[in-house]
């Protein structure tokens, strides 16, 4: 199993290579202009002097090989002299990935805007996964139930409805239809300075401070996580409803039952056990979804997370930004896809990598 | 056609149906049958006669719904058990009557080891500690003839063979030393050497341990060789009821004759085709009103076709429910 993971873990650095080399063609063939939205006074001379700073007088290879450069040995390099002052080479003059845009290093974008999405996105695919979990086994369970006929119309609602309808339904009926003095009033912008803390304005702390800074936090996470839940659980619900079914008419379970054992134990351990298998593995491919951002749901909400940072990036045709934040969704889906089949083998005994 | 032995389970009027979108089907019909301790009942019967569905309702192992038994009473050592909760039967279930399934491929969890699916019944049902069910379930893999049973306790089923599964199967079974061994068709997806070796282990284990047997089947060749009495099934009602060796030298019902002429001699030249018995197996949509076998007998006559015989006795513990008397070829008089 580890000799099997580590020859994966091999494979995946030429597929990321070509993943970037490809990232990086799409990105040049694209009919963007980082000068485009300069003012139209602008001469020719200046705006080519101003691309040639850039570096876009180069030929593709030469700009791709500086990419890589900077990427994978400069931004590691400069990772291990922030974090740890370990400092090889010219520590204080690296050249880093830098956007266009922002003139800041994109790596540090990246991890100002992470925590956002994490907390956001993150929140939602939990909450997700804890509803879809029991939905999908009471609804197979009790096949045909009115349990199951109401979880199958809300799993297709929450499939079928786009979540910038959904959003927007929200903000509506809980923003704006809803008197901003009610209890039941949500804040529909995303407050990305909002810290949580126990410290009040004269910098004592006070447990009332705490409270009312995490019952805020809690309230403006609440709708995004919401909209997100939905579409996560509808998904992952179908899912376990069907491997639960599956597994449900199989004669071990009928074995399971003759052994006398309780009806508990006979679904939650028996049936369980096998029908999580293809859905954890469908949970895992799921993740890079959430450092991808939810790209529509972000926009709704205001929260600028890395989707806005990418959608942002793409209006700007900032190339580094785009092209940084584009490979590293690349290494993730190709990391949790190693890990998918990892814990495949690990939850599944009959199957054994060698 | 119950004597004064002690009788460990007994049956009698049995009627399950399943409730299908297409209406009913009456899968099993007025069976009855007692089952003395330490003793093996062979049940054959060709599929969909409603042999498995029998032993399966007396536990409630069906799916309900569909399935529902409408009549009958169970009486298991002086418990009636259609009477019983949920939880009374849930203890009655791998404690009292153990069962075998008839695919060891599927009939066991891949997920959990052998030594979990063993010990599951001894912790739930002796309360046992880990470490004594630990030690018991090696003892039971021991038992069945499983090699080196400590260590192959942490193996999971995909790593064991087919005959090897239906061993653990009957590990499992016999965990909590029941008193009645349920084995539905436990040979049938077995090759004949594997067969053989389960059949000796079966005999010995009864000697060993002297739990009464219902042994289902629609191999006649192992019933001859393990069974004391024998029940003929025929579309969801026992049809003829016998000692193994008064059933075989004297056959009554016409089904159980065609059955048994169905096999092949090994002796003598070979027969240029195999034996079949013309016809299909009946629909069970509605209650029996006629015989049901009376479109495929060779003997029928007109009352066949309107009145469904009832068991009668022919000799001690010999009955058919037959309206033709094979004695005189003549239709019988009751």
């Amino acid at each position: 199993m580890l000799n099997y993971t580590l020859r994966r873990l091999m494979f995946t650095i030429p597929t990321l290579l070509l993943i970037s080399f490809i990232i990086f063609l799409i990105l040049d063939l694209a009919p963007n202009d980082p000068t485009g939205n300069l003012p139209l006074t602008i001469p020719p001379e200046v705006r080519e002097k101003i691309r040639a700073s850039l570096g876009l007088d180069a030929p593709m290879f030469v700009r791709y090989l500086l990419w890589c450069n900077q990427f994978f040995i400069n931004e590691p390099l400069n990772m291990l002299y922030e974090g740890f002052n370990w400092c090889i080479g010219d520590c204080e003059n690296r050249l880093r990935v830098t956007s266009w845009s922002t003139r800041s290093p994109v790596v540090d974008l990246i991890i100002e805007r992470l925590p956002q999405t994490l907390w956001v996105i993150g929140m939602s695919y939990v909450v997700g996964i804890l509803i879809a979990v029991p939905i999908g086994v009471i609804s197979a369970y009790k096949q045909y139930s009115w349990f199951d006929q109401a979880g199958t119309f809300v799993s297709m609602i929450g499939f079928s409805v786009p979540t910038f309808f959904t959003g927007v339904l929200l903000i509506v009926v809980f923003s704006v239809m809803i008197p901003n003095d009610s209890w039941f009033w949500l804040p529909s912008i995303y407050d990305t300075t909002h810290v949580v803390t126990g410290l009040d304005s004269a910098g004592e702390w006070h447990f009332s401070t705490l409270w009312s800074n995490l019952s805020f936090q809690f309230r403006q996470m609440l709708m995004p996580v919401m909209v997100l839940a939905l579409y996560n659980a509808a998904q992952i619900s179908r899912f376990m409803r069907a491997s639960m079914l599956d597994n449900l008419s199989q004669d071990y379970v009928r074995t399971a039952r003759a052994k006398g054992l309780k009806e508990k134990t006979v679904l939650l351990v028996h049936v369980l056990r096998n029908s999580m298998i293809p859905v954890v593995t469908v949970i895992a491919l799921g993740v890079p979804q959430i450092f991808g951002g939810a790209i529509i749901t972000e926009q709704i909400f205001k929260v600028n997370g890395l989707g806005q940072l990418l959608i942002v990036g793409i209006q700007g045709a900032d190339i580094p930004l785009v092209q940084t934040l584009t490979f590293l969704f690349a290494v993730l889906i190709v990391i949790f896809n190693l890990i998918a089949d990892v814990l495949y083998g690990l939850l599944d005994p009959r199957i054994r990598y060698e | 056609m119950l004597d004064a032995r002690a009788t460990i389970l007994d049956v009698a009027n049995l009627k399950t149906i399943f409730n299908t979108r297409d209406g009913e089907v009456h899968a099993v019909n007025h069976v009855s049958f007692s089952l003395a301790p330490g003793e093996l009942l062979g049940i054959v019967g060709e599929s969909g006669s409603g042999k498995s569905v029998t032993m399966m309702s007396l536990l409630k192992l069906l799916p309900m719904p569909p399935a529902e038994i409408t009549d009958g009473s169970i009486t298991f050592d002086g418990r009636n058990v259609r009477a019983m909760s949920d939880e009374e039967l849930r203890k009655v279930r791998g404690a009292e009557i153990g069962f075998i399934f008839q695919d060891p491929m599927t009939s066991l969890n891949p997920v959990f080891t052998i030594g979990f699916q063993i010990m599951e019944p001894l912790r739930l049902h002796m309360r046992m500690s880990k470490k004594a069910a630990r030690t018991r379930a090696a003892e039971l893999l021991e038992l069945v003839g499983i090699p080196d049973p400590v260590a192959r306790l942490k193996d999971f089923p995909h790593q064991f063979s087919g005959g090897m599964r239906q061993r653990v199967m009957i590990a499992i079974a016999l965990a909590c030393d029941p008193k009645v061994l349920i084995a539905d068709e436990p040979t049938t997806a077995l090759d004949v050497t594997i067969q053989a070796q389960i059949l000796e282990l079966i005999k010995d284990l009864r000697q060993k341990m002297g739990m009464a047997i219902i042994w289902i089947t629609h191999d006649l060749g192992v019933i001859a060789e393990i069974a004391d009495r024998v029940a003929v099934m025929y579309a969801g009602q026992i049809v003829e009821h016998a000692e193994v060796t008064e059933l075989f030298r004297n056959p009554q019902h016409p089904y159980t004759r065609a059955l048994l002429e169905t096999l092949p001699d090994i002796s003598g030249s070979r027969a240029k085709r195999l034996m079949s018995i013309d016809g299909q197996p009946p629909n069970l949509s509605k209650a029996p009103s006629s015989c049901e076998f009376a479109p495929r007998c060779r003997h029928v006559f007109d009352r066949c076709r309107t009145e469904n015989p009832q068991r009668r006795d022919i000799t001690n513990n010999h009955d058919v429910a037959c309206w033709w008397d094979a004695s005189t070829g003549e239709p019988a008089d009751v």
